[in-house]
């Protein structure tokens, strides 16, 4: 197969009948691949679990991903591009906030702009990107899908068809503070129950502490949480059937131990204020005995520099849960080839490229971001440099999906929004959980 | 104008400016003139406004194929059903929550901007040594970015910020949600554009004749009496029109309450939040563009109202018949 396509891609100028040749000969393909590429009985015509004929056309592409803030995204470019100097891959940089990244690659979509190629997409998009056809479809042949973590291999793929590639993972951990644990001779806890003895017990010597914070101020960070407690209670907020299914006691427990937890005390109330870097600020001044929190914190609560005081005093652990350890939600990042982008063979081999095991243990090391491809877990070398890495990668296998639907933002407002009001005391949480059904009934209906 | 346009049609268009041929043909050259400019407004102005209203009508349909997934694309006209939800079930609390916000920052925002901004006046008014740098440094919050200014002032409102810090008893969640959010947006909203008040009122005072006010001190006004009777009706028409434009202005307050509050807070959302969240988050542009139209009716009375009642002098009317 790739001999063909070969064929099809020489830069040399053609006649009506060689053109008439190559197109004959790319059918062909999408034929072979057809026939044989899946041994899946079901006849799906036009398309066709690889639609190979659509991945053509070589030449200069972009990559449209959030701030490179490392540097080390441009460093894997330069590799590529020295490799390849007729297929040159520019980055495009978008802002730091996720919700405008997505806003950018929407208006660049709708205006069915070629300006970006490959799209660094988080993973809740994948619906919204495939359902409004704004990324195509991949061959699932030609990427080391089996060499992934399953889990996140799931998030790329929508109606039974893979259409992003993850290169990045996420999930929670729960960093605790090891020097005051060890003080009272605590394990790192299983079960919210346990977590609030220890902190019981902490605070009979360090009355100033508070004990767990997330994210808890009202955007996606709180649909992560609040997904995070109904997972860990046993619940689901959307099911395997992709029908919502939050109005249960499972849920209902789940969203409790939020809500009594600010009520107690036990999170602080500034933590309804929190998104990640408030929360990473109070854990390194040492205010919190307990955080969820991504792995990036680790290297930057580890700093050695002063801007941390709790440097060599925490570790982590799973999340816990309601009756042992709890359900992280899955984060990350994947790639996807733009519908509009001509050069679409180059963007596939590009990612390819990127979401190798030899590009994904550099991007470990340089940023410390979730690879996902899963022996770099159990690299020992790795592991001495990354201790974390066996924790994140119990947490990204056990990890829950976000809802796999093509209006995330409005579910995830509608999810926020429940768990905001029942947090903040508004609401009870069962009326919270009971409007919230209702609503993402209405949202998932199609 | 009128005699202008009236003016009998000289034979000789083209004849020297100082000459009597001057007016001929300026009606024609006038229009010629100026249709670049009405041709950009038209461009810029009408068409968005019109396109905007014809979307208002529409809402995208939003089903999916059962076995690809792939989304069924098109509009459909829904006549006025967008207008219909921002009145009725959840939309519509939504809706006249965010109206209710928007009148409520426009009112007391903007007394409290007249009030601040007017005392502001009075000082950059007075005599006295370094006036200038206070001159300038009143005006540096309005010369700030608002989307700036409003993460600023979310740094001074975080649960550990300064203005926790100022305050006395348990930390209050300026950032979260409810009355303190809001008062948080007012508190901002009157630092940032206080000095746009001080400033169209300092131009009004600038133009009071010293003579008034020594007559005044004549005849054994107090100062307090001074500022009712002379001061204020005369720089009255200045006054009223920058109220009017910070009214106008605060009606469509968008970028304060996004930055420094955040979007979805029951406290704080106004239209225009509501409108972008619609259309720029949820892609839905009928029901955004519905939001935007209710807000442009809604603004274009209020200034319809402000203007009969008070009779702000807008356009100059008043200075020019005076002449």
């Amino acid at each position: 197969m790739p001999t063909h396509r070969a064929v099809g891609t020489t830069p040399v100028r053609k006649t009506h009948r060689s053109t008439a040749i190559r197109l004959a000969a790319i059918a062909a393909v999408a034929v072979t691949a057809a026939a044989c590429g899946s041994g899946d009985p079901a006849p799906a015509p036009g398309a066709g679990n690889g639609t190979p004929a659509a991945l053509e056309g070589v030449g200069p592409i972009t990559l449209a991903s959030g701030k490179d803030t490392s540097g080390n995204m441009q460093k894997q470019v330069d590799e590529w591009n020295k490799l390849h100097p007729d297929q040159k891959v520019t980055i495009v940089e978008l802002p730091e906030s996720a919700d405008q990244q997505r806003q950018q690659m929407v208006q660049n979509a709708q205006a069915q702009s070629d300006a970006y190629g490959v799209l660094n997409l988080d993973v809740v998009w994948t619906a919204e990107f495939a359902a409004n056809q704004w990324i195509v479809a991949l061959p699932e042949n030609e990427f080391p899908l089996d060499k992934l973590l399953p889990a996140t291999v799931e998030t790329g793929k929508y109606f039974n068809k893979l259409y992003a590639v993850p290169t990045t993972s996420d999930g929670g951990l729960l960093y605790y503070r090891k020097d005051l644990l060890d003080a009272v001779g605590a394990q790192p806890p299983k079960t919210w129950a346990e977590m609030q003895e220890i902190c019981e017990k902490v605070k009979a010597d360090n009355a100033s502490l508070d004990c767990y914070a997330g994210q808890f101020e009202k955007y996606e960070g709180l649909t992560v949480n609040f997904s995070e407690a109904v997972n860990s209670a046993g619940g689901v907020v959307v099911g395997e059937d992709g029908k919502p299914n939050v109005n249960t006691p499972e849920a209902a427990k789940g969203l409790q131990f939020l809500v009594d937890g600010v009520k107690s005390g036990m999170i602080p109330a500034e933590a309804r204020t929190y998104k990640e870097e408030e929360g990473r600020r109070a854990f390194q001044a040492g205010e919190l005995i307990f955080h969820r929190q991504w792995p990036y914190q680790y290297a930057l609560a580890n700093a050695s520099d002063g801007s941390s005081k709790v440097a060599g005093k925490f570790a982590v652990a799973p999340l816990p849960g309601l009756d042992g350890p709890g359900a992280s939600t899955l984060g990350g990042h994947n790639y996807a080839v733009s519908a509009f982008t001509p050069n679409k063979k180059t963007a596939l081999d590009f990612i390819k490229f990127m979401v190798d095991e030899k590009q994904q243990r550099a991007n470990l090391m340089a940023t410390s971001q979730a690879p996902t491809w899963a022996a770099l877990y159990d690299d020992a070398e790795l592991v001495e440099q990354f201790p974390y890495l066996p924790f994140l990668k119990a947490s990204i296998e056990n990890a829950q999906k976000r809802p796999s639907v093509v209006k995330y933002q409005e579910v995830s407002t509608a999810i926020q929004e429940a768990a905001y009001s029942a947090m903040s005391g508004e609401v009870a949480p069962a009326d919270a959980l009971a409007t919230l059904q209702t609503k993402l009934e209405q949202l998932t209906a199609s | 104008m009128t005699t202008m346009v009236g003016a009998p049609v000289d034979p000789k268009p083209d004849a020297t400016p100082p000459g009597p041929g001057r007016r001929a043909g300026v009606g024609r050259l006038a229009a010629l003139l100026v249709s670049p400019t009405l041709i950009v407004l038209a461009l810029v102005v009408a068409y968005p406004i019109i396109s905007a209203v014809r979307l208002a009508f529409y809402r995208q349909s939003d089903g999916i194929d059962p076995q690809t997934g792939i989304l069924i694309k098109g509009d459909e006209f829904v006549g006025l059903d967008n207008f219909f939800d921002m009145f009725r079930g959840d939309t519509g609390d939504r809706f006249l929550n965010a109206l209710l916000n928007t009148t409520t920052f426009t009112v007391v925002a903007v007394g409290l901007e007249i009030i601040v901004g007017v005392l502001m006046a009075l000082v950059m008014h007075r005599a006295f040594r370094g006036r200038a740098l206070v001159r300038a440094s009143i005006l540096v919050p309005w010369a700030v970015p608002t989307a700036i200014a409003g993460l600023l002032w979310r740094w001074i409102f975080q649960a550990d910020g300064v203005a926790n810090d100022l305050v006395p008893g348990a930390p209050i969640l300026w950032t979260a949600d409810g009355p303190p959010a809001w008062l948080a947006v007012v508190i901002a909203d009157t630092w940032k554009t206080a000095p746009f008040i001080g400033l169209l009122v300092l131009a009004g005072l600038q133009v009071i004749s010293n003579e008034v006010y020594e007559a005044a001190k004549l005849d054994g006004a107090t100062p307090w009496k001074t500022f009712w009777s002379i001061t204020l009706p005369l720089v009255k028409p200045a006054l009223l029109v920058a109220v009017l434009f910070r009214i106008l202005d605060t009606l469509r307050m968008f970028d304060l309450p996004y930055t420094l509050i955040g979007p979805g807070k029951d406290a704080t959302d106004t239209v225009t939040v509501l409108a972008f969240e619609e259309a720029v988050k949820f892609g839905n542009y009928g029901q955004a563009s519905a939001y935007s139209v209710a807000l442009f009716i809604y603004v274009a009375t209020v200034a319809f109202v402000f203007v009969k009642l008070l009779g702000a002098d807008v356009i100059g009317a008043q200075r020019g018949r005076k002449r």
